[in-house]
């Protein structure tokens, strides 16, 4: 358990460390794909199966793609003549470190919000399924009433307006 | 005797490794059946070639391939020899590491999906919860190496390919999802060999396959259209369109690099097929009950074949969409019609037993096909033709 995670962990550092700092920015999409598929397997390894398959679906299947065509589709694939690096990457620097700071405070205050959560818990796709459609319901349409305005949203700034030159 | 018949490869299998001690026995029971799965679809993809160029053949009024071996059966293996023998060639300003990667990605992600195909009783290899989960989790990630390849090749046509490719299995893939979460719907399982079970049943002889309802039927037919779609095979081939790309995103790989392709093509050709029977063609279950004595996998592999040779009947005469009829074709028709169907499958659900649901369930379909085709048409437009011929 302890090598695969280390294993997974060094690959997944190392696929979302290269998507900052290649050059080539198709290249960086690909590595960052690296990462996705790292985290999916730790989530198997966790033995989660459907989060970690809907990691491959969602996070492979459609985001990586969808990110590689904004890539092909705005600016090429060329690299910028002034290097990768942002000229404000001190502030990009501090806000990530915040983010860190809070993700890790919660995880680590996790086993305090849960107590007596001693077994590692069995949860087949089933339960998920009767979980999503009884107890976490109002989430779940709030989810989906958001993606719907935002396809909406992305229809109409796409759609040519009337009289406008195509 | 028809047990053993039956379980021949399980019986095989523990034979073996009873040869082993039991510490090895998980290990190289795994290797053993992957080594299998690996073996045993690309002979099945040779024989789809073969099927393929005869068959094509003769619907266009030609012979086909005939001179390598009898009949020329032996055309793969002549096939194989010379993409192995050929030059290997990378083009000087090609991205090398992505062009490389990208066959080899794609060839081990369509293998992965043969996993949690149940090939007969008690022949899954992974038998696991969100079987059909992962089978689609796998065949998305295949859109990657499209991309890869399309994009590393520095090649116009290659990248318009895979430009092509990737909008068309994206589009697809939504109908594609939908028409199968009827099943789980109706089986509320994930569980592919859950799946079959709940197929595998008889009354008054006849099979209980999800294909003999309305609603199975009109998933089914959705699903044969997407999955169409997602392996880039005819009518749906524009990615690989000859007379406009040259061949699409794999135009700059030769040698085996290229076989690559090929074989991945017709291997995710299998495995769909594959899934198709599972979900809807109940598996490795007998079409009738006093057939029950015929081995289950002769029946997977016999439907998985039947399917092969309708979609070498479907290159063979439909002709090729434009890009703007497969867009439409895609988000308003396919699409409307498997939520509808999505509804269907509630309704079915939850009117009872009886001929009632029968009826209502075929008159929804039914109608909302007619109509959605007929608004569909008047918009074209379609006049009487007129030719014009070289004066």
């Amino acid at each position: 358990m302890t090598i695969v995670f280390y294993l997974l962990a060094a690959i997944t550092v190392a696929g979302a460390l290269a998507a900052m700092l290649l050059k080539n920015t198709v290249h960086c999409a690909l590595a960052l794909t690296v990462a996705f598929a790292g985290l999916a397997i730790q989530f198997l390894e966790l033995d989660a199966q459907f989060a970690g398959f809907a990691q491959i679906l969602v996070y492979i299947g459609a985001v990586a793609i969808l990110v590689v065509f904004a890539i092909l589709l705005t600016r090429g694939s060329e690299t910028p003549s002034e290097g990768v690096f942002s000229k404000t990457w001190l502030a990009g620097l501090a806000v990530a470190a915040a983010v860190f700071a809070v993700l890790g405070w919660a995880v680590l205050n996790s086993a305090s919000a849960l107590p007596g959560e001693t077994a590692k818990p069995v949860v087949s796709v089933l339960e998920i399924g009767n979980a999503l459609m009884d107890r976490y319901v109002l989430p779940l349409e709030i989810v989906a009433v958001l993606l719907t305005s935002a396809l909406i949203g992305a229809v109409i700034v796409a759609r040519h307006e009337k009289g406008s030159a195509k | 005797m028809i047990e053993k018949a039956d379980q021949i490869f399980v019986i095989l299998l523990h034979w073996i490794l009873s040869f082993l001690p039991a510490a090895w026995q998980p290990y190289v029971g795994v290797f053993i059946c992957v080594a299998t799965i690996i073996c045993v679809f690309p002979a099945l993809f040779a024989i789809a070639v073969l099927l393929e160029r005869k068959g094509l053949g003769r619907m266009q009024n030609r012979f086909g391939p005939n001179r390598v071996g009898p009949l020329g059966i032996f055309q793969p293996v002549a096939d194989g020899l010379k993409s192995l023998t050929k030059e290997d060639i990378v083009p000087t300003s090609a991205d090398a590491v992505v062009h490389f990667l990208a066959p080899v990605f794609l060839v081990v992600i369509v293998f992965m999906g043969y996993a949690v195909l149940p090939m007969g009783r008690n022949m899954t290899l992974v038998n696991m919860d969100a079987g059909l989960l992962f089978f689609f989790a796998m065949s998305a990630s295949t859109e990657l190496s499209v991309f890869m390849a399309g994009w590393s090749s520095r090649n116009k046509y290659s990248l318009l390919g895979a430009m092509r490719a990737v909008a068309q299995m994206i589009s697809y893939e939504v109908p594609l999802l939908l028409s199968s979460l009827v099943i789980v719907m109706m089986t509320g399982s994930m569980n592919l060999g859950r799946i079959v079970d709940a197929q595998n049943q008889y009354s008054w002889g006849l099979p209980h396959w999800y294909i003999f309802t309305p609603w199975g039927f009109a998933a089914f037919l959705l699903y044969a259209i997407a999955t169409t779609a997602e392996s880039n095979r005819s009518p749906f081939d524009l990615p690989e369109g000859e007379s406009e790309l040259v061949a699409g995103y794999f135009t700059e790989y030769s040698g085996f690099k290229f076989a690559l392709f090929f074989l991945g093509e017709y291997v995710g050709m299998l495995s769909v097929s594959g899934l198709g029977t599972t979900l809807f063609l109940g598996g490795w279950s007998a079409p009738f009950s006093f057939l029950g004595w015929v081995p289950s996998w002769i029946w997977f592999f016999g439907k998985v074949m039947m399917s092969i040779c309708v979609f070498i009947w479907l290159r063979g005469t439909l002709p090729r969409m434009r890009q703007d009829q497969l867009m439409n074709f895609a988000w308003k028709f396919v699409l409307p019609l498997s939520l509808l169907n999505l509804m269907v499958a509630a309704l079915w659900r939850f009117m009872g037993e009886g001929l009632l649901r029968w009826g209502v369930c075929s008159a929804i379909l039914v109608v909302a096909y007619v109509v959605m085709a007929r608004v569909g048409m008047s918009r074209e437009q379609f006049g009487p033709r007129s030719y014009r011929y070289a004066e």
